[in-house]
């Protein structure tokens, strides 16, 4: 076999390799093993590469392989996390940026060094397009999503006059620049520096007027826009495996950003253009003055205490505070007071698909204790305590009582319907989506104010107190 | 080549779909963060940008920023998914023996 032929067998193990890593990634019993599976399809299409004829510059290779495998090691050993959203947001964007060098590597090595060569044809072109727009938009809305989960700027939509009118215009422009500049690429750098520009900003301006609380979709669907940025440059340099691992990648986040979707009985076209949760101001003033029951850490632990069934739902809150651990301890406590306990997980909980469970987990929850909102809410009834940390919008009845909600008709966890619900919050803030959420001001419902973990930790205390 | 590299695509994602149209919820998060691992397969492209030297500075310079940058995508992304899925399987052997 000659060398290309031997390239081209070791691209095709590859791609084999990411096929079965990918499929038992999505399966609990295989995942871990699937993650190596898909690591090594990495490894062989790198290694493999170095054999491509005509690659000189090992040094260089070397050196770059140090200096990024260096960071990402690093980076994914220190993280924490509840940190994990955002780090996978950037990493996210760096893979976008990577393939958008790529295509302008490649354009400039075809305009200025091989002129006149197929390399310029337009199917290549086209391909050096959409590497660029796509990789440039999941760069920059990735940072603006980073920026948003780390709190560097405002969760909260930020909208302005005319915004959907502009991204349009821009959007429109951008696919403009992609014929033109394919058309005739001889003559159009300017062009092709131009469409870099514009990707950038389009990537910010599309991710900004999303909120806080829809960040799950939002990572799901750049997830999937670095896998399309690659799939693209697979194109340019005519590379099967990249295609193939690239598409993958674009189906996963695509199938993700579905299911997140529905979770939340939104179309994906409402979540991303309509600003939701940017209204402010009182929508609780309808005239009437509803007062809430404000509780003391005591009594709740009295109300715990007698408890025979109690279901946790957790949200951003218990991340924020980073309250995971001390909740682990409550559940333990109660159990061994011979008090069932479960974790009921709304799959749009948090700030990344899955966000809870990845949180629970490093607590040590074990998983069969977690449960999904449509198994535990027909069991509602009698469920002595729900204690809702740090979770708003997941447990908001007006999602089924109240056809004027801008969430009715998403499935939510039905608190409301338990015994007793008790609700952990800082203040009286509404949550990400701006809703005022009617489970606060029941009947039955008791707000016990402060930060998440250390109410938590003076419940623990009065338990142990108590044994 | 151009028509045999779309026929590729296009059974890619139909591929892609079929693959994983059923996650548990519980795998959502890991299942990004390991795709999003798999994303950094244009560390590839990047080899190569870097790698052929056609006497450009500017190529070889993009091509090793992309290098750097596909290599932290690829490092870290498989690194944080194996941090992830550590979590849920150790509570696994702890339950074997019960």
């Amino acid at each position: 076999m000659n060398r290309a032929s031997l390239v081209e067998s070791a691209y095709i193990a590859s791609a084999v390799l990411f096929i079965i890593g990918l499929k038992m990634l999505a399966s609990a019993r295989t995942a871990k093993r699937g993650n190596l599976v898909s690591a090594v399809a990495m490894l062989i299409a790198i290694v493999a590469t170095l054999w491509v004829r005509g690659i000189v510059s090992y040094p260089l290779i070397l050196a770059g392989l140090a200096i990024g495998g260096a960071i990402g090691a690093v980076a994914a050993r220190r993280v924490e996390m509840t940190a994990m959203p955002q780090m996978v947001a950037v990493l996210n964007g760096f893979g976008g940026l990577a393939s958008l060098l790529v295509g302008w590597a490649e354009y400039h090595r075809a305009l200025h060094v091989l002129p006149g060569s197929a390399a310029l044809s337009v199917p290549t072109m086209v391909s050096t397009y959409l590497a660029v727009l796509i990789g440039g938009v999941t760069f920059t809305g990735s940072l603006v999503a980073y920026a948003k989960l780390a709190e560097k700027i405002d969760g909260r939509p930020i909208l302005f006059r005319g915004q959907k009118p502009i991204n349009a215009a821009l959007l429109a422009a951008s696919l403009l620049i992609l014929v033109v500049g394919s058309l005739a690429p001889g003559s159009t750098y300017g062009l092709f520096l131009l469409a870099v520009g514009l990707s950038f900003v389009l990537g910010i301006l599309a991710v900004i007027p999303i909120g806080g609380a829809d960040m799950p979709v939002v990572i799901s669907l750049l997830n999937s826009y670095s896998g399309l940025a690659a799939c693209a440059a697979g194109f340019i340099i005519a590379n099967t495996v990249l295609i193939v691992a690239g598409c993958l990648v674009g189906a996963s986040g695509l199938i993700l950003t579905q299911i997140m979707c529905k979770a939340m009985n939104r179309s994906l076209s409402n979540v991303l253009f309509s600003g939701f949760g940017a209204a402010k101001g009182p929508q609780a003033g309808e005239g009437e003055k509803r007062e809430v029951h404000p509780i003391s850490a005591e009594d709740a632990y009295y109300l715990l205490e007698s408890a025979r069934s109690v279901v946790v739902v957790p949200g951003y809150g218990m991340a924020v505070a980073q309250a995971q651990h001390v909740v682990r301890e409550l559940g333990d406590l109660l159990e061994s007071k011979g008090c069932e306990v479960k974790y009921a997980i709304h799959p749009v909980a948090g700030r990344m698909p899955g966000h809870m469970n990845v949180l629970l987990a490093e607590a040590n929850v074990s998983y069969d204790k977690l449960v999904e909102p449509g198994d535990v809410n027909p069991l509602m009834a009698a469920v002595d305590v729900v204690l809702v940390i740090g979770a708003n919008d997941v447990v908001n009845p007006a999602a089924k009582e109240d056809p004027s909600s801008p969430i009715f008709g998403m499935p939510v966890i039905h608190a409301d319907e338990a015994k007793a619900c008790i609700v952990l919050k800082r203040s009286m803030a509404s949550g990400f989506a701006g809703i005022e959420n009617p489970l606060f001001f029941k009947e039955n419902t008791r707000m016990l104010f402060g930060d998440a973990k250390a109410t938590v930790a003076a419940l623990v205390s009065q338990l142990k107190e108590t044994e | 080549m151009g028509t045999l590299l779309f026929f590729v695509f296009v059974l890619s994602i139909f591929l892609g779909l079929e693959l994983i149209s059923k996650v548990p919820s519980q795998l959502h998060s890991p299942l990004m963060s390991g795709s999003n691992a798999i994303s950094g397969i244009t560390i590839v492209a990047a080899l190569v940008s870097t790698g052929l030297d056609d006497g450009s500075r500017l190529t070889t310079l993009l091509g090793f920023l992309a290098l750097v940058l596909a290599t932290v995508n690829v490092v870290g992304g498989y690194l944080v998914t194996d941090r992830m899925l550590a979590m849920f399987k150790k509570k696994d052997s702890k339950e074997a023996p019960r």
